[in-house]
């Protein structure tokens, strides 16, 4: 069983979304998907400053496996970065919820978490 | 999940391996333990992995090792009972049906080879055997087999046998019983470290398993730490780095070529004329100096703007801390420090070519 946290959004393409103060999100990949992936070597995240659009790609892991790509959540500014994965990037497989995060999102419509999946359709959605 | 099991697969299951199909067989891709450091551990300490899925091929009768020597490219002429060699099953034109290793006994020739080629291979020897005194067995359901690999390989297997195993050598065998086990023992290996290859009956499978798999004894390693033990350890790969459109010469293996072994093989002839021209293309060895991509098996490869090759084999390579792979290079532009390009997904990364292996610190024993 991987670790699902209640008070946390999740995408079908397993990123998690924590909402932080004022307007601001933070993204990474779930315990499960670090799992499935395997142990993470790089990861290539945007600059700060980047717009994205909901679905879109915003980076890439790569895994010893095989490569896979981040897709946003949701629709914002990207106003950080995790610099501490360039140099650390087994962070994620470590602490996916925790150090091992990846973006924090200045999100456009807030409203829009909401459509996001709670823990327990996440749950549902990996057959756990 | 469909495709065959290996004896070994409740094992398997009850360590909480990551199984996945390879080649129509469910095998371990890897353990909670994880790519990275079951790879580290086969470097330092030692790994088991469950090769079972491999094909092995008997061949027994008075005529064993000439017919041997027919279908095979190297020289089973220069083998002893007891001996093995690596070599390969080659077409007319010279290219790789597939590679194998060649094991002599004194009353039989034992080949194994890849997974995913015994159908293929055991119809070339079906076909060949015609008019020759052998008898063919395909025993590939009949064999289980271990790899016991690392520094440590050896001190974990003798606590478990009366063999002497300092006395055999680097592609030597001997016959005995390795925890209880009746066996055969190669020091052979995929790794390039030191180690062995076990071979024994499916019934004595969990007994083996258990007795080399464990707390204290070896720890179990899948396929995923296989492919970067051996891509690092420049070892090629049926599929990603020879195939049926690769030569031996090309692919860095004329070593296993024999032409003046006195008998005929099949692709002698293609090939004693791809030795007297030129050889046009190489497999190379490539690093990719700067981090962030990984190149993958497929990805196309660029020389000075043109599409040359696609990466045969790629991957991270954890004993050498950075991106490597294999690719085809003209043979004007294989030299150490040539610079290629790599399209990986889009994006046109610099590598350069080095020499192989790309990991030169194992503990593997040629001598």
């Amino acid at each position: 069983m991987s670790n699902i946290p209640d008070e946390l959004r999740y995408t079908e393409e397993h990123e998690y979304v924590r909402s932080e103060s004022d307007g601001v999100v933070t993204i990474g990949i779930t315990d499960y998907a670090q799992g499935e992936l395997g142990d993470i070597v790089y990861v290539d995240l945007p600059d700060v400053g980047t717009e994205v659009a909901k679905m879109d790609v915003f980076g890439t892991i790569e895994a010893v496996k095989a490569v896979s790509e981040l897709f946003s959540p949701l629709t914002g500014e990207v106003v950080d970065i995790n610099t501490a994965l360039d140099g650390n990037p087994s962070l994620i497989n470590q602490h996916p919820y925790e150090d091992g995060w990846m973006i924090k999102l200045r999100v456009q419509n807030l409203a829009t978490i909401e459509e996001l999946m709670s823990a327990t359709d996440y749950a549902q959605h990996i057959g756990e | 999940m469909s495709g065959k099991r290996t004896p070994f697969y409740n094992l398997h299951v009850s360590l909480n391996a990551k199984m996945a199909d390879f080649v129509g067989f469910q095998m371990p891709i890897q353990y909670p333990t994880g790519i990275t450091k079951e790879h580290e551990i086969v470097r330092t300490g030692v790994g088991v992995f469950d090769v079972s899925h491999m094909g092995e091929f008997e061949i027994t009768g008075p005529d064993r090792n000439a017919f041997a020597n027919r279908v095979t490219c190297n020289d089973v002429g220069a083998l002893r009972d007891g001996q093995a060699q690596y070599s390969a099953l080659l077409a007319e034109n010279g290219t790789f049906i597939d590679d194998c290793l060649v094991y002599r006994f004194d009353d039989k020739i034992m080949m194994v080879v890849n997974a995913a080629n015994i159908e293929k291979d055991w119809k070339l020897l079906v076909l060949k055997k015609a008019g020759i005194n052998v008898r063919l067995r395909n025993i590939s359901d009949d064999v289980a087999l271990l790899a016991v690999q690392g520094p440590k390989s050896e001190e974990l297997v003798q606590s478990l046998t009366k063999m002497n195993l300092s006395r055999i050598k680097y592609y030597h065998f001997e016959t005995g019983k390795v925890g209880g086990v009746d066996c055969f023992i190669s020091r052979t290996g995929y790794t390039g470290e030191d180690g062995f290859e076990l071979y024994f009956r499916p019934a004595d499978a969990e007994v083996m398993g258990n007795t080399l798999i464990g707390h204290g004894r070896g720890e179990p390693v899948g396929l995923g730490a296989r492919d970067s033990l051996r891509l690092e350890a420049g070892y090629p790969l049926y599929g990603n780095d020879i195939d049926d459109t690769v030569n031996p010469y090309e692919a860095g293996l004329g070593w296993i070529v024999k032409l003046d072994k006195g008998a005929p093989f099949t692709g002698r002839t293609a090939l004693e004329a791809v030795k007297r021209g030129d050889v046009k293309r190489k497999l190379v060895g490539f690093k990719v100096p700067e981090k962030g991509s990984i190149p993958r098996h497929g990805y196309d490869v660029y020389l000075k703007g043109t599409k040359v090759d696609t990466v045969r084999s790629g991957g991270f390579g954890p004993s050498v801390g950075g991106a490597i792979g294999t690719t085809y290079l003209p043979t004007h532009s294989v030299d150490p420090g040539t610079e290629i390009e790599i399209d990986c997904r889009g994006t046109k990364v610099k590598a350069e070519v080095v020499k192989m292996p790309f990991y030169k610190g194992g503990s593997v024993k040629k001598s």
